[in-house]
């Protein structure tokens, strides 16, 4: 069976690569940290992969906002192939800063798009938060004015997981109510910060004061996906706080990165 | 038009001994007059007077934070007990205890002590683990963010400069501030007010750290008026360095390359100003300016050429700046530099300034020619600035140039060796502490006691700070600083537990990093301070399954104006728990620092810090899941204390918040702990403790509430059956802070396994633990019953800071 390529985008101030490359490893997949200056030395470079990551981290320090620079040089160095990779279905995931970068380059909510309609900005706290927390994943949650999602990311998950947020703008706000109600028609509100019951979260359940309390977000066809928790983080129950797991062994973030890597074999 | 920037020569062949004391206060060098002395000679041999550069390279190198003349100098010791006096001269303290311990102990795991800039022990068969914990006091207390932020950006230098380079895992910091809650008026002239301090000496270590992608683990917080103008921040890095990296070797011909910042005017004196008392004088320049992103970039490349075996020697520009670094580095064989090759952040820098500037994030490397455009091409793939500025020589001297023109020329020898070592006066009289009269409250005075302890600053929750460290990038963080049943409420944990799987491939093995730190009891007894530090450190790292036979120990000193004999025979004292501590419990210390002079002035009237030393212990363990949280886990299962209760209230908080006079400063029995630490460790891997916590701050009332409502649990217990030494009230058994003590909770089926495996120690079967969230301590003996709600206990403990 072929091997399933992942490309891992890092720059200065990139930190989470290294948990995030043996996350895929662990679900078969060869994975590749690459530097986005030698990405553009060779922008074709990026076909030769079936997945592409953009990892957490402070991208050049988070300067102007989080994620911002490295959203702009993207967008212009890399604009179009990111874009066609983007609608080839290929799968994209962006964790905390990159999940900021995928927002702030317009790559999500739609890549066909391809323009900032949201953002993510200051926790309300004010603060930094370090913490983990209950998500509703909503493929289940199918309500009146709410599809499920399509995320091919997050399929087989159980209504409510628990994943580690580090953040400290983490807010999800979109250009006006009409999106919102869009992405919920859609289905493409994959997470939502949650209490154990899976009832509405409070602070510090709900670490940043999201719109509709939203962790993460995909695109209309599920492929581009967007998130502040930390799966990358939890591939090992060893590594949740009172050491829980899905199968004993492994926690949920390793179902995340699995389910891409079985989507695209 | 241009600034001045010519190199100028300075007068001292004929200067008067008052003219050279004056010269070394005027430019802020701190050499004393017998060193200014030295250095006239020196340069009378030569016959010329030294360069501006020369100056301040021989002040750089000879500062005390550079060579730690203090603790490595004579020192006659006279104490006194009971009205004997005794003497003793030390002629290097630091060898004489502390590195005396550590060479006697001769543990074969430990693959690099005291001599680079961390310590290195055995991780695995390819892999060592790499451990440094520094100061940033000054600087921290004239600019509290930027003295923190660059003082973890130092410190994580250390460890990317220790052998060829180790990766940073972890981060820990440690601060002592003022009380937060002091009236402004109160704060004196010129100074910070300790809350403002405190924030943003956080706000510092946390926008560095974060952005380096370092999670800080573990840590502590302690208050005392005693630090308010002058804080102290502890900064903390472990690594992981594969063993064949371990050693430098420069080579006469190998080329000097900087990397990383460039260099400014931030930072001037770091290293000489840091032996100046801090007054409303203290110079910000002094400060330097940090920048994560820059050193993000210099760790993820150096790594790189590392691994291709690019360079043959590196080091990190701290205190001293290139002048210190390059200076060791070419120690044994002589470099020659060309300065104006160094890249500036502006123009207008005189020679010497770009010699001794303290900017960040640059790392000095030893590169064999022939790996010269390999290496640059790996830094300039990710745009670190990279230039080579000299070459290693095989003379011996220290050459310096500035646009071809020479403007130093001096002996390494002289520069390395040629400090005079002063000889320092250090008295202490032993105090005979005397038992404090019996406490006894009644049950209503013992709760209102608990809820006093819990909400005490040096007691209560410090979660408003560690959530804003990302404590678990990396993701390796197994064991966190805070701890709960499930994801919700966060107990203190007793120390971190890192699994580096994503250095190590496939590793099971784990390394606990704890800390131990007793400001209170230093200002009573420095002997018994120092002593409780080392086993409070090495008890809280093996409550969480640490092996107490494969734990290494780092000392950090902060003490006051050493120059005082009273405050450096408390100085010497201290040292002498440390040989003491490290032979009895077997645990060698593998590196360390001293920050001495810890000297304010308000009003033209000298303090001194209460003095303290903070002990970092580093554990190797076989298996990262064989550990246990703090938290109790489940209604029905027994609670244990393990070790004897003494009275002893002294330095406490129980006795700080009750105002009771006298008590007796905890001791440390290593004869009882050792062994009862090896069998907790058993017990642990055989999987028979379901919890535990240690006993310290607050005594065991506040260990046992803490598991309890960490837990949100609920648990009886009967004061009655703790085993004493000595006879105790109820009162004096729940707060007296005796070390070498746990709280264990243990399944019932197990119970008798415990108290098998436990035979020869003291434990003592405390009662229940219960579903229903409610703390109950009773005694029947004294008629004594109190209980409270977990979460009531809980809302005392977190609710003190949170600003």
């Amino acid at each position: 069976m072929k091997k399933v390529k992942a490309l891992i985008l890092r720059t200065a101030g990139t930190n989470c690569d290294f948990e995030t490359q043996i996350a895929f490893e662990l679900c078969g997949a060869q994975a590749e940290k690459v530097h986005v200056n030698a990405l553009l030395e060779k922008k074709d470079k990026i076909f030769e992969y079936d997945i592409m990551a953009f990892p957490g981290g402070f991208s050049y320090g988070d300067d102007i906002a989080s994620g911002k620079i490295l959203a702009n040089e993207v967008k212009s160095k890399l604009g179009d192939k990111i874009k066609k990779f983007a609608l080839s279905g290929r799968p994209i995931i962006g964790v905390c800063n990159g999940f900021q970068v995928l927002v702030k380059m317009g790559l999500l909510p739609e890549p066909s798009l391809f323009e900032q309609i949201s953002t993510l900005s200051y926790n309300d706290s004010g603060k930094f938060e370090c913490r983990w927390v209950y998500l509703k994943t909503l493929k289940t949650q199918a309500g009146k004015n709410q599809a499920s999602t399509n995320c091919l990311w997050t399929q087989k998950l159980p209504d409510i997981i628990t994943l580690p947020v580090a953040h400290a703008e983490g807010k999800f706000i979109a250009k006006d109510k009409n999106l919102i109600d869009e992405l919920e028609k859609n289905g493409q509100i994959v997470f939502k910060y949650c209490a154990q019951d899976g009832n509405i979260a409070r602070y510090p359940l709900d670490p940043n004061g999201s719109t509709d309390q939203i962790a993460a977000i995909c695109n209309k066809k599920g492929n581009v996906f967007g998130l502040m928790p930390h799966p990358e983080r939890y591939v090992y129950s060893l590594q949740h706080p009172s050491r829980e797991g899905y199968d004993g062994e492994h926690g949920w973030g390793k179902a995340i990165f699995q389910n891409a890597v079985n989507y695209v074999k | 038009m241009k600034p001045e920037t010519k190199c100028k020569t300075i007068e001292i062949l004929n200067l008067s001994d008052k003219q050279l004391t004056d010269l070394s206060k005027k430019a802020v060098l701190s050499l004393s007059l017998e060193e200014m002395k030295t250095v006239k000679r020196y340069f009378k041999k030569l016959g010329r007077n030294p360069t501006d550069v020369e100056l301040e390279t021989v002040a750089q190198t000879w500062s005390e934070h550079c060579k730690h003349k203090t603790l490595t100098g004579i020192i006659e010791y006279t104490q006194e007990e009971n009205g004997k006096k005794s003497k003793r001269t030390y002629k290097n303290l630091l060898k004489e205890t502390i590195f005396k311990a550590t060479v006697e102990l001769n543990k074969k795991w430990c693959l690099s002590v005291f001599k680079d800039n961390a310590g290195v022990i055995d991780f695995d068969l390819k892999n060592g683990a790499a451990f440094k914990v520094e100061t940033h006091n000054h600087p921290s207390a004239l600019e509290p963010y930027g003295g923190s932020a660059t003082g973890i950006g130092g410190v994580i230098r250390d460890i990317l400069g220790v052998g060829l380079g180790a990766k940073p895992l972890a981060n820990t910091d440690v601060f002592c501030f003022g009380d937060p809650d002091t009236k402004a008026s109160k704060v004196p002239a010129g100074m910070h007010h300790p809350k403002r301090i405190a924030k943003g000496v956080v706000s510092g270590v946390r926008d560095y750290g974060n952005r380096m992608g370092i999670p800080t683990v573990n840590g502590a917080v302690c208050f005392d008026e005693g630090y308010m103008a002058n804080p102290l921040v502890y900064c903390g890095t472990m690594g992981i360095i594969p063993k064949n990296m371990i050693n430098k070797k420069v080579k006469p011909g190998d080329l000097v390359l900087v990397a990383g910042g460039r260099t400014g005017r931030d930072g001037i004196h770091g290293a000489t100003f840091s032996s100046t008392q801090l007054d409303k004088e203290s110079d910000v320049s002094a400060v330097q300016i940090g920048n994560p992103i820059v050193e993000k970039k210099v760790l993820d490349t150096m790594l790189k050429a590392r691994d291709l075996g690019l360079y043959r020697a590196v080091t990190d520009c701290g205190a001293g700046g290139l002048s210190s670094a390059a200076g060791e580095l070419g120690e044994k064989t002589g470099v020659k530099i060309e300065l104006s090759k160094v890249p500036l952040k502006y123009e207008g820098l005189s020679p010497w300034e770009i010699w001794i500037s303290e900017a960040q994030e640059r790392m000095v490397f030893a590169v064999p020619k022939e790996n010269k455009k390999k290496i640059v091409e790996i830094f300039k793939k990710e745009d670190v600035e990279a230039a080579f500025i000299g070459e290693f020589t095989d003379d011996k001297k220290l050459t310096l140039t500035y646009n071809g023109e020479t403007v130093a020329y001096m002996d390494m020898e002289f520069l390395h060796d040629g400090v005079p070592k002063p000889t320092r006066l250090a008295v202490y009289k032993i105090k005979t502490e005397k038992k404090q009269k019996p406490v006894k409250l009644s049950s209503a005075k013992l709760l209102k006691s608990l809820k006093g302890v819990l909400s005490d600053l040096n007691v209560c929750s410090k979660e408003w700070i560690i959530r804003q460290y990302d404590h678990e990038v990396q993701g390796q963080t197994v064991v966190k600083p805070l701890q709960g049943n499930g994801i919700e409420v966060s107990g203190p944990g007793d120390a971190a537990v890192i699994w580096p799987y994503t250095v190590v491939k496939d590793t099971k093995k784990g390394i606990v990093l704890s800390n131990g730190i007793d400001p209170q009891y230093g200002k009573i007894n420095t002997y018994k301070m120092a002593a409780s530090a080392i086993e409070e450190s090495l008890r809280n790292a093996v409550a969480v399954g640490a092996d107490i036979d494969k734990i290494s120990i780092l000392d950090n000193f902060c003490w006051g104006n050493p120059n005082k004999p009273e405050i450096l025979g408390s100085l010497v004292r201290a040292a002498n728990a440390c040989y003491d501590m490290s032979k009895a419990f077997g645990v060698p210390f593998i590196s360390g620092k001293d920050s001495l002079h810890n000297e304010y002035c308000i009003g033209g009237k000298k303090y001194s810090i209460p003095p303290v030393l903070l002990v970092s212990a580093m554990g190797v363990i076989e298996n990262a899941a064989n550990t246990v949280t703090m938290p109790f886990k489940q209604g029905g299962n027994k609670v244990f204390v393990l070790g004897y209760t003494r009275n002893e209230l002294g330095g406490g908080v129980f006795s700080k918040i009750n105002a009771i006079k006298d008590g007796v400063v905890p001791d440390v029995y290593p004869e009882e702990s050792k062994p009862l630490m090896q069998k907790l460790h058993a017990a642990i891997n055989k999987g028979l403790i379901e919890s535990c916590h240690d006993c310290c701050e607050g005594g065991l009332a506040a260990a046992v509430s803490e598991m309890a409502f960490s837990g949100q649990k609920g648990v009886k217990i009967n004061i009655d059956a703790v085993k004493t030494k000595g006879n105790l009230t109820s009162s004096e058994i729940l707060f007296s802070q005796s070390n070498g003590r746990f709280v264990i909770e243990v399944r019932d089926e197990n119970s008798d396994k415990i108290k098998e495996l436990f035979k020869g120690c003291a434990v003592s079967e405390l009662g229940d633990i219960t579903e229903e969230p409610r703390i109950i301590f009773e005694s029947k003996k004294e008629g004594i019953k109190f209980s409270e709600k977990s979460e009531t206990l809980l809302k005392c403990w977190k609710n003190t800071i949170n600003w």
